[in-house]
């Protein structure tokens, strides 16, 4: 009898204040063993990159590397002991933080001026490549980590007026294989690079707007992706490395920000302009709950990656300055 | 068919050996079949039957009528003709008054007269065989046959045979038309009605009835007036497509074109006539609606040009007329029709576009204009049979091949569904929060709220305030108090200065509520401006309207709880599920209880009703008495026992309601007095829909006020009241088959049933019982 009513959307588990500025990206860290606490990285449009006990919910640690330019991408490297930050002021930060200590070992510097995010994708133990926007305004530029040797740059085609890169995914199928690149551009397509080939294998025009985020399940090669407008695209991937749209999904208000499918791939976030998280069910795309709580354009969703599926959480970070923790669907 | 001819020809030989002799033998055995049976004996009269029998069988008929008209070319003795015209139509009769139960079927008038449609057919092929061949021949007596037959009443009968075979028969064949028109034209004129009708009914397209009738309209004047007048003005009783057909007849030959023009004329004369209008049943109306836009739809834009004039003349007539009714399927008709006059008459500039409810009635209208003359070559039955078998065929050799595939590809689909579900069955959270986002915020306070809604147009602003001014209001009493009536004048002259869906609900609830929070002041407010000049007719409505919803809110008693499940849907605090559980082992342990116990008492526990004072009970005079007051004032503007009787009837039926949940209230016997003297003071008003509101005002006094006080203080109200409705029943039942006598019963004798069951047991009973008795004289009355 209650489970046939429809239950109101839950609340937050609580919130984070106190960045002091719009929080443009986060990134969980929750694997650690028992003396360790989960932490949650935050960057924000005042340059600082904080690190958040998820035990007492306070700030542990401040990092200022960017000048006071917005931050906008965080991700761990060697489990928590290093940190990427990708920053306004085209820099992109290793962090050193084994230790205790937060002091910025090396950088990269990017040249371009977009929003685009940069990707990470870990090859081998103590190898990484990293996805990053090139100098040149429409290409992408992949690198090694941590030699910071080019391995390839993405140009398309002369004549395919893609515009810039919007946003970033590595992947690759299995561990060790061959990796991909997925991009959102400004046009609106969605394109699969094949890295160590360099070309371009498969371009799927699926929004009229810039694409703003996507992700992509390697598994059930499906993705997803985000537009200034009011739909949600669902894509997949075929065997002849053919996107095709997949589905779509009409929203009622337009701007998405950030799409992220979950790490055991039953559920999906967006972070919308409307100032609401919208929870999806991925098989199907099948809205589940929209969470009403911030007050300002949500900028970011991340999911946490404890190993025990209970504890699971989902944060979004909005321009109100804050961080809404949520746990939904966690039950297995 | 030759064949079948020749054998008749034969037969006829055979019957009747010598051509001289034949009418005499037939007189005499015709005589003896009617007059003399009496005396004939049985096996004789079974051998004339047999006789008849084998006659019919053989082609008789048509053999008979043959000679006639072979005859009538040179001139025969009218009597016979006369004779022999009765007994070929009346055959059935006598035969079924002699015989009785052991009539033979083919006597049976469904059997004889299709039969002698077949022999017309015959008698027509060989006339049609002898001009050919140059000879003359009449063809005035298969008319006669014809006409004599329709009016008898078997036009169905023998119609349905005919009309297919001339339809075929007509279809390349000029001589075949001629004799067809020479058919009908030499019916005599006192049949003229019954064969036209027939013919209007049985052809399937307006070309048939084209071919089969040809100028008939225009040489004669009897038809004329049937197809012109009777079937369109002076009854209702045409299914649509016979109209389709009449209009698109007199539409299909220039010649007869100007009659359409004419027709067209007439009927928007009716149309716009108010008085028409007011008396004749709406089902009349609908039909001359009917039949003005099929004619709009006939007419070409060059008659359209020369008669744009009075088109519009008649379009502005009619639609006043019509708008200015009461029953709102009347307006609604006047709608329609205008608005497919306008789109005819004005080719480039704007057209009228009336906002009412689709329906299928509106539907069926408004696709008779766009459908223009039905498809040229009506396919006669047979061919149709023809046509559709193979098609049904390939059809069904299609499908089996086609579903299987449809088939294999659903149960695919699923599968994969299935595979897919099997890990998504998370419960969605509600998500009816999930709204368009507004970019204003809504005021939090009255006096904001009146400001933004006075103040300069800021629409998201003026939207967002509409929707939050309910709630607001309701948060805070005691500030709306203060500025109530500012609110309420702020409200009533509220226009919808952007679209929302829901402006009008908004504004009234809003209104409402205002009225609830504070009713004496705003109730006074609201009443006077119900009698001052400026308004238009909508806003008195409402004012009605808001009058009538707060004195339902108010008496209403209010439960304590009431308002908190609303304040649930907005939840505070997330129940954890381990709390949930422990909700449901309180219920599983009570289930146990309740089965294992056993109740003596039957029935379902009956739910406590909440208690509380009737609020309405001290401001039911502010809300009731100045609005009783002015109504026989007429303004400038606002003359409610003139025009404007509309809102004289939605004022009596919310005096109705006003009294209605004053009950239980001391000031209910004032008012129940006040409102019979209302009623008394406008019982013979013309306007039914006022009738019924002061129908309705003496069932609620009847149901309000207390019986002794109804016959201590009002007992010659009462009296006159009683007199007046036993009148008033006296006269149904007299007019029992009057065009609008719908609203008054129902009302009455609902009101009636009410009071008897509201009072058991009073002095009033007997009374009452009289009135009931002579409702119930009324009732059968009415419905025969």
């Amino acid at each position: 009898m209650i489970a046939a009513m429809a239950l109101p959307p839950p609340d937050p588990e609580f919130v984070l204040r106190g960045t002091a500025a719009p929080v443009h990206t986060l990134h969980f860290s929750c694997r650690g063993q028992e003396p360790e606490f989960p932490i949650l990285f935050s960057g924000s449009a005042n340059g600082l990159v904080q690190i958040w006990n998820l035990k007492t919910h306070r700030v542990d640690k401040t990092m200022d590397g960017h000048g006071g330019k917005s931050v906008y991408w965080v991700e761990t490297i060697h489990g928590r002991d290093g940190l990427l930050s990708q920053g306004r002021d085209q820099k992109i930060c290793l962090w050193d933080l084994a230790e205790g200590r937060n002091v910025v070992t090396d950088s990269i510097s990017v040249d371009s001026v977009g929003f685009c995010r940069c990707s990470l994708l870990k090859v081998a133990q103590d190898r990484w490549l990293i996805a990053m926007p090139a100098n040149d305004p429409d290409e992408v530029q992949v690198l090694e980590l941590p030699s910071k040797t080019s391995v390839c740059t993405l140009k398309p085609e002369a004549g395919a007026k893609l515009g810039m890169p919007m946003c970033l995914k590595l992947w690759q199928p299995g561990f060790g294989a061959c990796p991909f690149l997925m991009a959102g551009y400004e046009d609106g397509s969605v394109i699969l690079w094949n890295l160590s080939m360099g070309k371009m294998l498969s371009r799927l025009a699926c929004h009229q707007e810039p694409v703003m985020s996507l992700d992509f399940d390697s598994e059930k090669a499906k993705g997803v992706s985000g537009s200034s407008e009011k739909v949600l695209s669902v894509w997949s991937l075929d065997e002849q490395q053919n996107l095709k749209v997949h589905k779509t999904h009409e929203l009622i208000n337009s701007g998405i920000s950030d799409v992220t499918i979950r790490q055991d791939r039953k559920i999906l976030a967006t972070a919308g302009w409307d100032y609401h998280i919208r929870i999806f069910g991925w098989k199907k795309v099948k809205p589940l709950a929209v969470l009403d709580y911030h007050t300002a354009t949500v900028h970011c969703v991340a999911f946490s990656d404890h190993s025990r599926p209970s504890e699971r959480l989902l944060a979004a970070g909005s321009n109100d300055q804050r961080i809404s923790i949520w746990s939904l669907y966690n039950q297995t | 068919m030759n064949k079948a001819l020749g054998t008749g020809m034969k037969n006829t030989q055979w019957f009747l050996p010598s051509t001289p002799s034949f009418p005499c033998s037939w007189d005499r055995s015709c005589q003896c079949n009617s007059s003399s049976c009496l005396k004939v004996p049985i096996f004789c009269l079974v051998k004339i039957v047999d006789i008849l029998e084998q006659f019919l069988r053989e082609g008789g008929l048509s053999a008979l009528m043959w000679e006639v008209c072979q005859q009538q070319a040179q001139a025969a003795s009218p009597e016979l003709q006369e004779t022999l015209l009765n007994k070929v139509v009346c055959l059935p009769d006598h035969l079924s008054n002699k015989l009785q139960g052991e009539n033979l079927p083919i006597f049976l008038p469904q059997n004889y007269f299709p039969l002698l449609g077949t022999e017309i057919i015959q008698v027509l092929q060989r006339i049609s065989d002898s001009l050919r061949g140059g000879l003359d021949c009449s063809i005035s007596f298969v008319s006669q046959v014809l006409g004599k037959v329709c009016v008898h009443g078997r036009r169905k009968e023998i119609l349905s045979t005919l009309v297919p075979c001339l339809t075929d028969l007509t279809k390349s064949d000029c001589i075949w038309q001629r004799m067809c028109w020479r058919l009908v034209e030499c019916v005599p004129d006192r049949w003229m009605e019954a064969v036209v009708c027939g013919f209007v009914q049985t052809a399937p397209g307006a070309d048939v009835l084209s071919r089969l009738l040809g100028n008939l309209v225009v040489k004669n004047k009897k038809a004329q007036f049937v197809v012109t007048q009777k079937l369109l003005l002076l009854q209702y009783s045409c299914p649509t497509a016979m109209l389709q057909n009449l209009l698109g007849y007199l539409a299909l030959d220039n010649s007869r074109r100007f009659l359409l023009l004419k027709v067209l004329q007439e009927l928007m004369e009716t149309w716009a006539s108010s008085s028409a209008v007011k008396h004749s049943p709406v089902e009349q109306q609908l039909y001359i609606s009917k039949a003005i836009l099929i004619c709009l739809s006939h007419l070409k834009d060059v008659e359209i040009d020369s008669h744009r004039q009075e088109l519009f003349t008649c379009m502005m007539e009619g639609m006043k007329c019509h708008l200015d009714s009461n029953l709102p399927r009347i307006r609604c008709l006047g709608m329609i029709v205008a608005e497919s006059i306008s789109s005819r008459i004005n080719t480039d500039g704007p057209i009228l576009k009336f906002q009412y409810e689709e329906d299928d009635e509106t539907r069926e209208l408004k696709s008779l204009l766009t459908q223009m003359l039905s498809p040229p070559s009506v396919i006669s039955p047979l061919d149709e049979g023809r046509k559709d078998s193979p098609s049904a065929v390939t059809e069904a050799e299609l499908k089996p091949g086609r579903k299987p595939l449809a088939a294999a590809c659903a149960v695919s689909e699923e599968g994969s569904d299935s595979e897919l579900d099997s890990d998504d069955d998370f419960i969605p959270y509600d998500m009816s929060a999930d709204k368009e986002l507004k970019k204003t915020k809504a005021p939090l306070y009255i006096r904001d709220c009146i400001e933004v809604l006075t103040g300069p147009e800021d629409m998201d602003k003026w939207e967002a305030t509409m929707r939050v001014l309910e709630t607001l209001i309701q948060r805070n009493t005691a500030a709306t108090q203060e500025v109530s009536v500012e609110l309420a004048k702020v409200l009533l002259h509220l226009e919808e200065k952007t679209y929302i869906d829901d402006f009008v609900e908004l504004r009234q609830k809003a209104l409402v509520t205002v009225t609830i929070t504070d009713p004496i002041p705003v109730a006074q407010y609201l009443t006077s401006q119900f009698y001052s000049m400026n308004y238009s007719l909508r806003q008195r409505m409402d004012i009605l309207d808001v009058l009538a919803l707060a004195a339902q809110e108010l008496s209403r008693p209010k439960a304590p709880g009431k308002n908190k499940p609303s304040s649930i849907q907005t939840p505070c605090i997330q129940i954890l599920p381990g709390s949930d559980s422990s909700k449901d082992w309180r219920k599983i342990v009570d289930e146990r209880i309740k089965s294992k116990t056993r109740r003596f008492a039957k029935g379902q526990s009956q739910v406590e009703l909440v208690c509380a004072p009737n609020k309405f009970s001290s401001v039911a005079g502010h809300f009731f008495f100045p609005l009783i007051q002015n109504f026989d004032r007429p303004l400038v503007t606002f003359d409610l026992l003139g025009d404007d009787h509309f809102v004289l009837g939605r004022l009596a039926h919310t005096l109705a309601i006003l009294l209605y949940f004053a009950v239980n209230t001391v000031v209910a016997a004032a008012m129940g007095k006040a409102l019979l003297e209302f009623v008394w003071a406008l019982r013979f008003h013309t306007d039914s829909y006022v009738r019924q509101g002061l129908l309705s005002c003496i069932s609620s006094t009847l149901l309000s006020v207390p019986s002794d006080r109804l016959l201590e203080d009002v007992t010659e109200e009462l009296v006159e009241t009683q007199a007046w409705l036993a009148a008033c029943l006296a006269l149904l039942a007299d007019l029992s088959n009057d065009d609008n006598p719908g609203p008054w019963l129902p009302t009455f004798t609902k009101g009636l049933q009410a009071s008897r069951c509201s009072r058991e047991g009073s002095r009033w009973r007997l009374q009452e019982a009289g009135l009931a008795e002579s409702a119930a004289n009324g009732e059968p009355e009415k419905e025969t």
